[in-house]
């Protein structure tokens, strides 16, 4: 098996669009939430959303090349681009068939919204237009991308709702662990338009606290009272770490272990088992005991039931010791499909820049994570041995051992 | 619409469509070689084209064996006259 380097991260996130400004927001515990005027007259019973601010789509990309391209894939492209720099890879060294690439990503609405729009109104499909086929699909970010880059070996996306990222970032890992691939650029894009998340505000799971939407998302808080969506893309740059030695890049952390399982019960209401089962085997393969962790990446979206089967999940693991803990989606809101991704390039820049994010909104401890260490504050220590979590509906569980 | 202000308006369609610059459009500009359009865009150009001039194209046998710009000025000056009524949508 071969060890597995980190030499790129790329973000657009509502923390920021470069790696920088999202350090000084993690560092700062700022909120990336709003309230969405256009999701109240709608009658959203939630109108918080995460937001992204001055990311323009034409910087980087023609009119021809968006064209089948959706937002969030030209938000991936943005993260990869910059992910890529970070690596010091060139483009001769990324066009051949053992690069792939991987993202996570379960929907992509707006197309086949629009696409029946126009059949309704013009009573003619070839007037919809060549993109939308394309721009459809879940696997756009990734079709697009490979076009773009021009890479020849895996390209293909993860579709495993909330964990999509997760699993995307270990089945890359995966792929170089075993010498099937010699670097792999991987990653997570959600959408963050109120047309996807329409039917999912419909549930109820989603926080009404609108009163200070900074103050909305309180993972593991006794009074958190749901999620609040969000998106964007992260990127990532995995390389054989003998290879990225080799050629002198500057090497940001490793990926060492992946452990994944599912639930096998309810599709919306995780399991207290399952998610604990991912993580013994991620540090299984990362050779690492519980106690070295020294930091947890939680889950936790600051739903009333998803937080309690995490705190749970987290005590099986770790047996009466507890490391540092803190989600950041209590800044971000809950990135879905993204998450498990930008959780890997998160703690990459905690660990590049000296410090832990906190779980911002934890005034009172939820009962569920009593002895759990979650901090509400930053902490001044990198993280040096990291587990990301991530979880989706059907009780589909990923967990990553990251070393720095 | 005269001719010559069909072939403005083609080359402003396609330059808008297409993001190319109108120094571009040159009668002899081979589409795929000159343009870098493909298949995908020739779509996309029937729609336009087709909205804007309000004549039908997409099954025509004579699109399909367009190159070059100019063998699309001749298409679309053989359908204006073939439809004197047509109007332009733009």
């Amino acid at each position: 098996m071969y060890k597995v380097a980190i030499t790129g991260i790329g973000i657009i996130s509502v923390l920021g669009n470069t790696v920088d400004t999202v350090s000084s927001s993690l560092y700062k515990g700022q909120s990336g939430i709003v309230i969405d005027e256009d999701r109240v007259e709608l009658g959203f019973e939630s109108p918080l959303t995460g937001i992204i601010n001055d990311f323009d789509p034409a910087t980087r990309l023609s009119r021809k090349q968006r064209k089948t391209m959706t937002y969030h894939a030209i938000q991936a492209h943005a993260a990869t681009l910059d992910a890529l720099e970070m690596s010091g890879l060139q483009p001769e060294d990324w066009q051949n068939d053992q690069t792939g690439l991987i993202f996570g990503c379960d929907s992509s609405s707006i197309a086949a919204i629009e696409q029946v729009r126009i059949l309704k109104e013009k009573g003619n499909t070839g007037l919809i237009g060549s993109g939308a086929v394309f721009r459809s699909m879940t696997s756009n970010v990734t079709m697009n991308l490979n076009m773009l880059l021009k890479t020849r070996g895996a390209a293909w996306s993860v579709s495993s709702a909330c964990s999509s990222g997760g699993h995307a970032i270990g089945q890359a890992f995966t792929l170089i662990s075993t010498g099937q691939q010699d670097r792999v650029i991987c990653g997570g894009a959600q959408e963050i338009n109120w047309e996807s998340m329409c039917s999912f505000d419909g549930l109820g799971a989603f926080t009404s606290n609108t009163d200070a939407p900074a103050k909305a998302c309180r993972p593991f808080d006794k009074n958190r009272d749901g999620l609040v969506p969000s998106g964007g893309a992260a990127s990532i740059v995995l390389e054989r770490y003998d290879h990225a030695k080799a050629r002198g890049a500057h090497i940001l952390g490793e990926v060492c272990g992946y452990g994944f399982s599912s639930d096998g019960e309810q599709l919306s209401n995780p399991s207290t088992t399952g998610l604990s089962i991912a993580g013994a085997k991620a540090l299984k393969w990362a050779k690492i005991a519980p106690k070295d962790i020294d930091y947890v990446c939680a889950h936790a979206t600051a739903t009333p039931a998803g937080d309690s089967a995490e705190a749970a999940n987290l005590r099986n693991l770790f047996e009466g010791c507890s490391p540092t803990i803190s989600s950041t989606k209590s800044m971000t809101g809950h990135e879905l499909w993204m998450s498990g991704a930008s959780q890997v390039v998160y703690s990459t820049i905690m660990a590049r820049d000296g410090f832990i994010a906190p779980n911002i909104n934890l005034e009172t401890l939820t009962p569920e994570a009593e002895g759990l260490h979650i901090t509400p504050t930053t902490i001044e220590r990198a993280p040096r041995s990291v587990l990301c979590n991530s979880a989706g509906f059907g009780g589909t569980n990923s967990c990553l051992v990251l070393k720095y | 619409m005269t001719d010559l202000e069909a072939i403005q308006l083609t080359n402003e369609l396609l330059a808008e469509e297409f993001e190319l610059e109108l120094d571009q459009m040159k009668p002899e500009a081979l589409f795929k070689e000159d343009l870098e359009l493909d298949s995908l865009d020739a779509v996309d150009m029937v729609i336009v084209l087709e909205q804007a001039f309000n004549f039908k194209i997409k099954k025509d046998e004579a699109f399909k064996k367009i190159r070059s710009l100019g063998n699309l000025h001749d298409f679309v000056l053989d359908k204006k006259n073939e439809h004197p009524t047509a109007v332009s949508n733009t």
